[in-house]
Formats: structure tokens, C-alpha cells, sequence
């Protein structure tokens, strides 16, 4: 524990600009540009996943010390789960005959 | 709301059940008290926080519910045993079916299951018990709660009656307004949450107090599917309880999620529902694979052939038990893409469990197989199990299930699964691991009658289903008229539940048999098995393990065994730390019934001045500061005296 406190974090920064950039760039892609609607939400949908990542890695450690394989399994186990569940209800309840 | 609009009036069957149940109750109170046994009911039982306790309550709820269902079971047979038969209405014929469903599912196969692992899994993986034990305790009470709450509906207030399933719009307020169903939505979602906490605890318990030198890959396989299952009730039940808080807001509060009107989309539910119904069988029908592999193994006097890929098929079956839900519902007007998708995936499961077969087939190879009731169970298990799996196949198929879906064929194709699969594993599980819990094996002539009449009469009830079915009998039908050429296979059928049911009285009989006059000198391990359960007396000591065994292989016992190092010596026992009993966990289980008790009758104040009970139970929770008490070395060598000799 005392050793990382004397080393400069560097992940620490790096995610910290990334998130910076990423965050801006999400807002700039949101009001400074004239996509339509749908590609904005596309963009800045994919941009907030980027970000969720770099956090998880390197402010969150999740795949580093003694769990980090359970925990990477867990966190890519649980977005398996969440999109089978919701795309996947999406693309049955839209598709139907019942639905036109 | 007066008296007889609270009370079922009316029919002679449920009069004569209030009439049975005040006498039951009354006589046990009568009994415990003439016995002077509340204080070592209290202590002993309601509060402990004892895992194997705890198991043996899950158990005895489990019977109980079985006996339920089963009853549920043969009314239903008794009805469709001729043509034109006047036994129940249609309203009683539709309320029986939906209770038997749910009983048998929920509060027979789930609770019989994990009072098993309860029982079984802390002592294979050499722990004193599971990571939570207060908590285990709550999941226990939740469990119960809810059962008896789901079990009065029939004579307080009257049965849910839409089917297990439920599905809206029937299930809505607008075409069943009375409070049967709240029973269903409000019962369900106690029992969820006991559930999802137990399978939170059992992963915790696998992943993080296995004996020293135990790794993944050496735990036995019983415990390789518990954590599966549990990682399954982890990844489902949350869509249960999402479904059933919707379901609770459209009928108690006039909310729109699943209705016809306003926005709502009963597809919906028929979608959620299945997203959590179609792994729930797997959670149900995995620990009993588990069960099949220890039994199988034991008495082939052979380690598991393949375990690699055992284990490989297990995590394969519970992924794609997440990928196939939409076979419950090809009908609904899908488009060809979905429905191709889902038969596809589908069909994959055939594969894994395909190796899982083989794989008890190689076991037994060569094996010199001893005979006992449990691998006979298992040995049944087979192929009725392969009839099962291969009539599910065919429903696999979108375009055949057309012609399937929702007739007697598929009632007999789940029978086929879940009989085998849950019932006759209960079974093997109970006649093997019964010494471990009290001390004496079950007897073995009573057990072959339970055996043979359970097993000839399952066949004799659902064969002849498949061919009604065939025939075009639809399900939850409950009359027909003469001259369709099903009155044979349906009288055939009836009387086959009766040849089952008697299976069932042949175990009760033999239950109580071995209380009272089994040989109390079966010694700690009478099967000569191989993985640690049996590394301890019998009965197992509250504090299981004197010490913790060390682990450096699989069949840890076994390999103890023939190499005579199952040994202990008197300077390596140690004082040992044990969790202390607890109210809370009872209490807040009460508290969650009454609270459930007026949300079904939409009594909101009542409701909401009860569920300060619940969180009173919290605080008091955050504030026992109680961890544990310490047995004494002096006291452990004294019991471990009692039954090994090499102390
Ligand atoms: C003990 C012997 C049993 C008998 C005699 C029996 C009989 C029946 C019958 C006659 C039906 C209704 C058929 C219809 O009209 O649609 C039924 C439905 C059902 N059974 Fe069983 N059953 C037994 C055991 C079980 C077990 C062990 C389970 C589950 C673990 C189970 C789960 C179900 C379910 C989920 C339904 C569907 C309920 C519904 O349609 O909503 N049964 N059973
Ligand atoms: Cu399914």
C-alpha cells in the first residue's frame, strides 16, 4: 500500500484525462454538431461505454490483485445477462406479427 | 370486507379442508405444549442459524408441499379419469392446476433442493457452514412465509387461478378482479427474494471457504453445480421480481405495464416471465445432476468419468439456459427470425446434456454397481429422463410446436423432465445422504417398494399423456365428452397416479419405520464413499469438522481412506468459532407475511404500519453486535471421542 502512494499514478491521470476528453467530446458531438438525432444518441451511447471501461480499469482495478479474474468475469457476465435481456426483448416485442 | 367475503364459502372439498386445517393446528399447539417443546422448538430449531437445521426445515417444508401438489395432482386425474366427470368445476379445476404448478415448482422442488445443498454443501467443501448463516436463515423464513401465504389463498380470499404462468390479460384486474392472484404476485415475490439471498450465499460459500488445497477443479461435482445453479438464481431471479413488482402495480395500483389498454403490453410479461422461468428449470434440474454424479460415482465404487467435461457441460447448459426462452412462446406471432434463433439454441442444450449422460453411462462401465435405492433412482433417471429431453427436442422445432404447444404432449414432456430430474434426484439425494443427517439409513425393503410403485406409476400417469396430447387433447382442459378414443389412455393415466401416490405413502411409511426401528449402528460413513461430507460422524456435529481437512485431490475421503491418513491427532484440535442462534431472522420472515397478508388485500395501512416491522427487524440487525461463541478444544475432543476410535 505505501509503495503506490510514492509512485506517480500514472493510470490514475491517463484514465482521468480520458474521461475528460471523452466526456467533452460527448457534450461537443451533442450541441456543437448537426447530426441527426439518432446518430448523436449512437455516438455519445458508445462514447459513456468507453468511459464506463476505462474507469472500471483504471480507478475501479477490476481486473488487477487476487480477484481480478472473478471480477472481470462478473462484470463482462453481467453485461452479457443485461443485453440478452434487453435487446433481446427489444427484438422480440418489435418483430412480432403482433406488433404491425 | 366482511367475514364471508374473506372465508371461501360454498363448497364441501374446502369446508372440509378449513375444518382440517383448524383441527391440525390446534392439535400441534395442543401437541407442543402437552410436551412441554416450545423452548427446544425455539432454540433448537426456529431460531438456529445451522446450516444442516436449516437444510433439514427446507426439507420437511419440501415434503409437505409435495404431499400438496400431489394431492393437487391426482384431483386433477381424478377429474379427467372419465369422460363428462362432475369432481370439479371448471373456476376449482383452473384454481388446481395454477396452485399445483406453483407448489410444485417453487415450494416443492426449490425448497427440497436447497435444504439438500444446505444440508450437503458446506460439509463437501469442508466449511462449518455458509458465509451468511443469519441470512441463510432468513431465506429459510422467507421461503416458508411465503409458502403458507400462497397455501391459505385457497381458503382465505380463494386461489389464484390464471395458471402458473399467469399471463396478462387474464391475469390483469380487469378479468380476474379477486384477490386470488395478488396471492400469486405478492407470495412469489417473498419467496424470490429468500431465493436470489440464498444464491448469493452459496457462491460466496463456494468461492471463498472451500478446505485448504480444494481449487475449482477438485470440488466434488454436487458443489460444482450448486455454484452454477446459484450463479443461474443470481442472474434470474431479478427478472422475477422485476416482473412481479409490474404485475403488483397494474393489479394493486391500477398501473399499465402488462394491460390490453393504455400503452400496456401483456407480451411483455409472457416475455419477462420466461426470462426468469426457462433458467429457473435449470436451476431446479442442475443440483440434481449434481445429486445423480455423487450417487452414481459412490456406487459404482468409480470416480466420475470425465469430470472436465461434466464440468464444461454445466457451464455450457447455464449459458444457454439465458439464450432460449422464446420456446415457451413460438405462438405468440414472432417473427421467422426470432423463432429460428430460439429453435436453434434451443436445440444446442440437447448437447451438453447428451455428455452429461455418456458421462454416467462411462461411470457405471465396468464398475462393480451396488444395488441401493438411491442408485436405483438413478439408475430410472436415465431414460426416463432421455424421454424427457427428447420429446423436448421435438417442441424445440417452432413450426411442429405449433402442432404441440399447449396440448397434454408438452404436460407430459415436462413431467418427463421434471420427475426424473427434481423428484427421483430428491429422492436418491434423501435415501443417500439421510444418515448424514440423522444418524440412520432409511430402510432399504421399503425403499425398493417406494421405488418400484413411484417410478411404474409416474410411467402409467404420463405416458398415455403424450398420446391424448397427440390425439389433440389440449392442456388445463378439464372435461371432455365421450367418443374422442382418449377415455382409455386417461383412465390408464388416473390410475397410474394412484399407483404413484402410493410410492409416496410407501416413503412416508418408510420415514417413520426407520425413526423408530432403524439400526442406530450405520457408523459415519455407510455408503464407503468419496468426498468430505462423509469425513465426519453421523449425525454431523453442530461444528461439523474438528478440524479442517486438507484437500490435494478429488474424492479427497476416498484417497484419505486408502491411504489410512484419515487420522486425527488430539494437539491439532483447536478451539472452534461458531455463529449464535437469532431471532431476527423468524421475526422479520413473520413480519414479511403479514405485511404480504393485507398487500393481497389491499389493505395499504395496515400494510404500511406492518412493514415497520421489517425494518425494525433491520435495525435490531445493524445493533447485535453478537459474533459468535467459541466451542472449547476439551469439548470438541469430547464429542469427536464419542464416535471415532482413534482419538
Ligand atoms: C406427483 C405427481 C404429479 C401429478 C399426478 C401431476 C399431474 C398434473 C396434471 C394433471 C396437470 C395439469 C394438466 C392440465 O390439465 O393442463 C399438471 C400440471 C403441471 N404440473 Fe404436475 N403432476 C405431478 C407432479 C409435478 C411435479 C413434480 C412438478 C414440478 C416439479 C409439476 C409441475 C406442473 C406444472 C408446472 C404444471 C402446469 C400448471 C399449469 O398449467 O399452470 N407436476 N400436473
Ligand atoms: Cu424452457
Amino acid at each position: 500500500m505505501e509503495k503506490t502512494n510514492k509512485v506517480f499514478p500514472g493510470k490514475l491521470v491517463i484514465g482521468f484525462l480520458l474521461s475528460i476528453v471523452m466526456t467533452v467530446l460527448a457534450a461537443w458531438i451533442a450541441l456543437g454538431t448537426d447530426f441527426s438525432k439518432s446518430v448523436i444518441m449512437w455516438m455519445i451511447g458508445a462514447l459513456a461505454i468507453f468511459q464506463a471501461g476505462v474507469q472500471l480499469i483504471m480507478f475501479m482495478h477490476i481486473n488487477e490483485g487476487k480477484s481480478g479474474m472473478i471480477n472481470t468475469i462478473n462484470i463482462v457476465y453481467s453485461v452479457f445477462i443485461a443485453a440478452v435481456i434487453v435487446a433481446g426483448s427489444i427484438w422480440i416485442l418489435t418483430t412480432g406479427h403482433a406488433a404491425h | 370486507m366482511s367475514v364471508d367475503q374473506i372465508l371461501v364459502t360454498g363448497d364441501p372439498l374446502i369446508l372440509a379442508s378449513q375444518i382440517a386445517i383448524l383441527l391440525t393446528i390446534i392439535g400441534a399447539v395442543v401437541g407442543i405444549t402437552y410436551f412441554k417443546k416450545w423452548r427446544y422448538l425455539w432454540e433448537e430449531w426456529l431460531t438456529t442459524v445451522d446450516h444442516k437445521k436449516i437444510g433439514i426445515m427446507y426439507i420437511l417444508a419440501g415434503v409437505a408441499m409435495f404431499f400438496r401438489g400431489g394431492v393437487d395432482g391426482l384431483m386433477m386425474k381424478a377429474q379427467t379419469s372419465r369422460p363428462n366427470m362432475e369432481f370439479l368445476d371448471a373456476q376449482h379445476y383452473d384454481e388446481v392446476f395454477t396452485t399445483h404448478g406453483i407448489v410444485m415448482i417453487l415450494f416443492m422442488a426449490m425448497p427440497m433442493l436447497i435444504g439438500i445443498m444446505n444440508v450437503v454443501l458446506p460439509l463437501q467443501i469442508g466449511a462449518r457452514d455458509v458465509a451468511f448463516p443469519k441470512l441463510n436463515a432468513l431465506s429459510f423464513w422467507t421461503f416458508f412465509v411465503a409458502a403458507m401465504l400462497f397455501n391459505i389463498s385457497f381458503v382465505i380470499g380463494g386461489s389464484p387461478d390464471a395458471g402458473w404462468t399467469s399471463y396478462f390479460p387474464l391475469a390483469g384486474k380487469e378479468f380476474t378482479p379477486g384477490v386470488g392472484n395478488n396471492y400469486y404476485a405478492i407470495a412469489l415475490q417473498i419467496a424470490g427474494i429468500g431465493t436470489l439471498a440464498t444464491g448469493i450465499n452459496f457462491i460466496v460459500t463456494i468461492l471463498k471457504m472451500r478446505a485448504p488445497g480444494m481449487t475449482l477443479m477438485k470440488m466434488p461435482m454436487f458443489t460444482w453445480t450448486s455454484l452454477v445453479t446459484s450463479i443461474l438464481i443470481v442472474a434470474a431471479f431479478p427478472i422475477l421480481t422485476v416482473a412481479l413488482a409490474f404485475m403488483t402495480m397494474d393489479r394493486l395500483f391500477g398501473a399499465h405495464f402488462f394491460t390490453v389498454a393504455a400503452g400496456g403490453d401483456p407480451m411483455l410479461w409472457l416475455n419477462l416471465f420466461w426470462l426468469w422461468g426457462h433458467p429457473e428449470v435449470y436451476i431446479v434440474v442442475l443440483p440434481a445432476f449434481g445429486m445423480f454424479s455423487e450417487v452414481i460415482a459412490t456406487f459404482s465404487r468409480k470416480n466420475l468419468y470425465g469430470y472436465k467435461t461434466m464440468v464444461a457441460s454445466i457451464v455450457g447448459i447455464a449459458f444457454l439456459s439465458m439464450l432460449v426462452w422464446v420456446h415457451h412462446f413460438y405462438t405468440m406471432g414472432n417473427s421467422a427470425a426470432v423463432n429460428s434463433v430460439f429453435s436453434i439454441t434451443t436445440m444446442m442444450i440437447a448437447i451438453p446434456t447428451g455428455v452429461k449422460i455418456f458421462n454416467w453411462l462411462f461411470t457405471m462401465r465396468k464398475g462393480r454397481i451396488k444395488f441401493t435405492t438411491s442408485m436405483l433412482w438413478s439408475l430410472a433417471f436415465i431414460p426416463c429422463f432421455t424421454i424427457g429431453g427428447v420429446t423436448g427436442v421435438m417442441l424445440a422445432m417452432a413450426a411442429a410446436d405449433y402442432q404441440y404447444h399447449n396440448t397434454m404432449f408438452l404436460v407430459a414432456h415436462f413431467h418427463y423432465v421434471l420427475i426424473p430430474g427434481v423428484v427421483f434426484a430428491v429422492f436418491a439425494g434423501l435415501y443417500y445422504w439421510w444418515p448424514k443427517m440423522f444418524g440412520f439409513t432409511l430402510n432399504e425393503k421399503i425403499g425398493k417398494w417406494h421405488f418400484w410403485l413411484f417410478v411404474i406409476g409416474f410411467n402409467l400417469t404420463f405416458m398415455p399423456m403424450f398420446f391424448v396430447g397427440l390425439d389433440g387433447m389440449s392442456r388445463r382442459m378439464y372435461t371432455y365428452s365421450e367418443g374422442l378414443g382418449w377415455e382409455g389412455w386417461l383412465g390408464f393415466s388416473a390410475a397410474g397416479s394412484l399407483i404413484m401416490a402410493a410410492g409416496f405413502a410407501a416413503l412416508c411409511y418408510n420415514i417413520y419405520w426407520s425413526f423408530r426401528f432403524a439400526s442406530r449402528d450405520v457408523g459415519s460413513d455407510p455408503w464407503d464413499a468419496r468426498t468430505l461430507e462423509w469425513a465426519t460422524a453421523s449425525p454431523v456435529q453442530h461444528y461439523n469438522f474438528a478440524v479442517v481437512p486438507k484437500v490435494d485431490s478429488l474424492d479427497p475421503f476416498w484417497k484419505m481412506k486408502k491411504k489410512g491418513t484419515f487420522k486425527l491427532k488430539k494437539q491439532d484440535i483447536k478451539e472452534i468459532h461458531m455463529p449464535s442462534n437469532s431471532a431476527i431472522p423468524i421475526l422479520m420472515g413473520i413480519a414479511f407475511g403479514i405485511v404480504g397478508f393485507f398487500l393481497v388485500f389491499e389493505w395499504f395501512t395496515l400494510a404500511a404500519i406492518w412493514s415497520l416491522g421489517i425494518i425494525a427487524c433491520l435495525v435490531a440487525n445493524s445493533f447485535d453486535y453478537d459474533d459468535g461463541y467459541h466451542v472449547s478444544a476439551e469439548e470438541v475432543e469430547e464429542t469427536e471421542r464419542k464416535w471415532r476410535g482413534d482419538l
